[in-house]
């Protein structure tokens, strides 16, 4: 099948071999599983809050999966689990933003190619063109992967972001998954035109809709995108149509903005049941390889709770040591003091 | 060895060394000019852009002739978006450049404010100081040019008040020169305020030894009282200064330099030495900058403190047209007045 970008070649759209469609469901499995259980752990007291992910895991694997982890960066929000785990986050210390360890995730971002946790949601979309532009600068190869949704496509650093690296060239997939709400508002309040994908004729650059729930739609589709920003085509937009199935977090409740019925028909097909179909269909898997894959989520949700609840607070001095790289009297004073006056009570 | 002795004995030397050699008369547009020129001469990770920074040279010139001289990836320009911008230079800085990014004047800070606020500022902490941020934004600042609105403004307490900044404004073209440099060779964000109206007015600048960079700086020693200003202000109250020594008032002139961190040790020294003190700034009154420094003189100086500290500054009101302008800006009467104000408080 010919890529929607002309300049992707052929030989770099070859199809995903059984082995490769085998490891998106066990990804997409663990990631279902720790994502049902993070909402578990919240409701048991293990975690404060957490943005579930569920029904995002084709969009979010998909999409991860095409990632080059020697050469790429990618920038997300705060609803990327699926995208952190099939990276190759550790999934502790990622998971320890929601432990409200710390507010970036304890993960180092530079040797695992993921920003640190955002909560301005479109604030990291620039950043994304920033450091793609520098890829340029150095005649550098990586492509960055900017993860945003249809509430952040609102917001005007996004039309910044796209504008800056069309006229730039910059390598940047801006990966947007519209799952239908941000938080209570529907797309249909949110985006006009209903697509995002349909802004990038306007900054002259290719953009496309996919099927945000078909996980080899969407990692093609990433795939193609990855493969004309890093030869030197400048930015692409995908927009991978998927459902938010859960609360937008933990203290959201959803009865009050759409109806069970509602979740019902607009989610669609399940997608990590559309994989499990395809795989059987082409005999690429049986039942004993779920049997398996469902058994590993368990066994890997396992050791990130235990790890999770062996985080302790981080130690308060660490308030005052990563303001600065090079602190100030006036913050050496306020330390001091929170130090004497903490120890007296 | 107080910073503040060092600081008086600094400029004495200075003014020995500038009759000596080493020293160029320069501009404070073409000290920043030739600084921006040595940085990206001696770090080929530094970037300079911004909105007409390359082949215009930016709309003050301060760019000018860099983008010839070291090459459309080095220098250039940017779209309209000081968001983009912004937002920009946190991604270079996160792929190991040295952003040092121009937004074109003040008020235009404002549609950046949460790259500046929300991610420069926080990155560092964010990512537990993986990814720092050595981003010096540079900003044409404060009043004084009969310009449009949005052109005259002064954010110093806004950006001091904001956890991870550093801020820093010269008021000589040698401290622009050595700031500059200095600024951008730091690990952290810093805003750097250029005092727009003092572009034009030359100076000595010694190229070779820039002395202490951190801290304030006696620009004048005085025994009766102490004149802190920064950017535009230093100048005025040098005129002020010089009037009062005609009436037998000796003033010392404070440049603060540094609005974060403001180094309260010069304060303590020099107000513990004149007893009393006037602080000058162009932005609003009301929780400006003035503030801050009050509050340090008079945890330091408190005993021996003969006035409250006073405060000589623009109006709680938007910065005005140009017609006003003179109204609204310090002018050497409302400075003299307030000298006046304190020499005469009697306690009780």
């Amino acid at each position: 099948m010919d890529s929607f970008l002309p300049a992707v070649a052929a030989a770099d759209a070859a199809p995903l071999a059984s082995e490769q469609l085998r490891e998106l469901y066990s990804l997409m499995a663990a990631v279902r599983y720790l994502d049902t259980s993070a909402v578990a752990w919240q409701r048991q007291g293990i975690i404060p809050g957490y943005a579930p992910e569920l029904g995002q895991e084709a969009a979010q694997v998909g999409s991860a999966y095409a990632f080059d982890t020697a050469h790429d960066f990618a920038f997300p929000t705060y609803r990327e689990m699926g995208v952190a785990r099939t990276m190759g986050v550790d999934m502790v210390a990622y998971m320890s933003t929601h432990k409200a360890t710390w507010h970036g995730g304890m993960y180092d971002p530079l040797a695992s190619r993921l920003a640190p946790i955002q909560a301005v949601v479109a604030g990291s979309v620039l950043h994304a063109v920033g450091w793609a532009h520098g890829q340029t600068l150095s005649g550098e190869p990586g492509v960055a992967l900017s993860y945003f949704g249809d509430g952040a496509s609102s917001q005007g650093d996004v039309h910044e972001a796209m504008n800056f690296a069309a006229v730039m060239k910059a390598p940047v997939v801006f990966f947007i998954q519209n799952n239908g709400w941000a938080i209570s508002v529907p797309t249909e309040r949110q985006v006009a035109g209903g697509s995002v994908a349909a802004r990038a004729a306007g900054y002259g650059i290719p953009g496309i809709q996919v099927d945000g729930n078909d996980v080899v739609a969407v990692y093609e589709a990433t795939r193609d995108a990855f493969a004309h920003c890093r030869a030197g085509n400048g930015p692409v937009v995908v927009e991978a149509m998927t459902y938010r199935r859960g609360p937008h977090s933990t203290a959201d409740d959803p009865g009050r903005y759409r109806s069970l019925d509602d979740e019902r028909i607009d989610a669609g097909k399940d997608p990590l049941e559309r994989l499990r179909e395809r795989l059987l269909a082409v005999g690429a898997a049986d039942d004993a390889f779920f049997a398996a894959a469902h058994q590993a989520a368990r066994i890997e949700e396992e050791a990130i709770r235990t790890g999770i609840e062996a985080l302790g607070p981080r130690p308060g001095t660490e308030m005052f040591d990563f303001v600065f790289q090079e602190t100030t009297p006036a913050l050496e004073n306020q330390a001091t003091r929170w130090r004497e006056e903490s120890e007296h009570v | 060895m107080s910073e503040s002795t060092t600081a008086t004995l600094e400029t004495a030397t200075r003014n020995e060394a500038t009759t000596k050699t080493q020293s160029t008369r320069l501009s404070m547009q073409q000290a920043l000019n030739r600084a921006l020129d040595e940085i990206l001469s001696a770090d080929p990770r530094t970037v300079v852009f911004g909105e007409d920074c390359g082949q215009l040279g930016g709309v003050f010139r301060i760019t000018d002739g860099l983008q010839a001289k070291h090459g459309e990836s080095r220098v250039f320009d940017t779209p309209l978006a000081e968001s983009g911008i912004l937002g920009m230079s946190v991604g270079l800085a996160m792929a190991g450049f040295h952003p040092i990014p121009e937004v074109q004047f003040d008020g235009f800070a404002y549609p950046a404010i949460n790259q500046i606020v929300c991610q420069i500022a926080r990155m560092n902490y964010r990512s537990r100081g993986k990814l720092p941020m050595p981003i010096t934004l540079r900003v044409p600042s404060f009043g004084g040019i009969r310009a449009p609105e949005h052109h005259g403004e002064s954010l110093e307490a806004l950006f001091a008040h904001v956890p991870g900044l550093k801020v820093v404004s010269p008021s000589d073209p040698h401290d622009a020169y050595h700031l500059l440099k200095y600024a951008a060779s730091r690990p952290d964000p810093v805003i750097f305020m250029e005092p727009k109206s003092r572009y034009w007015q030359k100076g000595d600048v010694d190229t070779s030894d820039g002395g202490t960079l951190t801290g304030a700086r006696i620009v004048r020693p005085g025994r009766h009282l102490t004149l802190v200003a920064w950017g535009a202000m230093v100048a005025r109250c040098m005129q002020v200064a010089e009037l009062a020594a005609e009436d037998g008032i000796d003033v010392e002139v404070l440049d603060l330099r540094w609005l974060k961190p403001i180094d309260a040790q010069a304060l303590a020294t020099s107000v513990g030495k004149t007893r009393r003190a006037v602080v000058v700034h162009e932005a609003p009154l009301t929780s400006g900058l003035g503030a801050e420094v009050a509050q340090l003189i008079t945890q330091s100086c408190f005993d021996t403190l003969k006035a409250p500290v006073e405060r000589v500054t623009g109006f709680d009101v938007p910065y005005p047209s140009g017609d006003l302008e003179d109204e609204y800006i310090p002018n050497i009467d409302r400075i003299l007045l307030g000298i006046q104000r304190v020499l005469e408080y009697r306690r009780g």
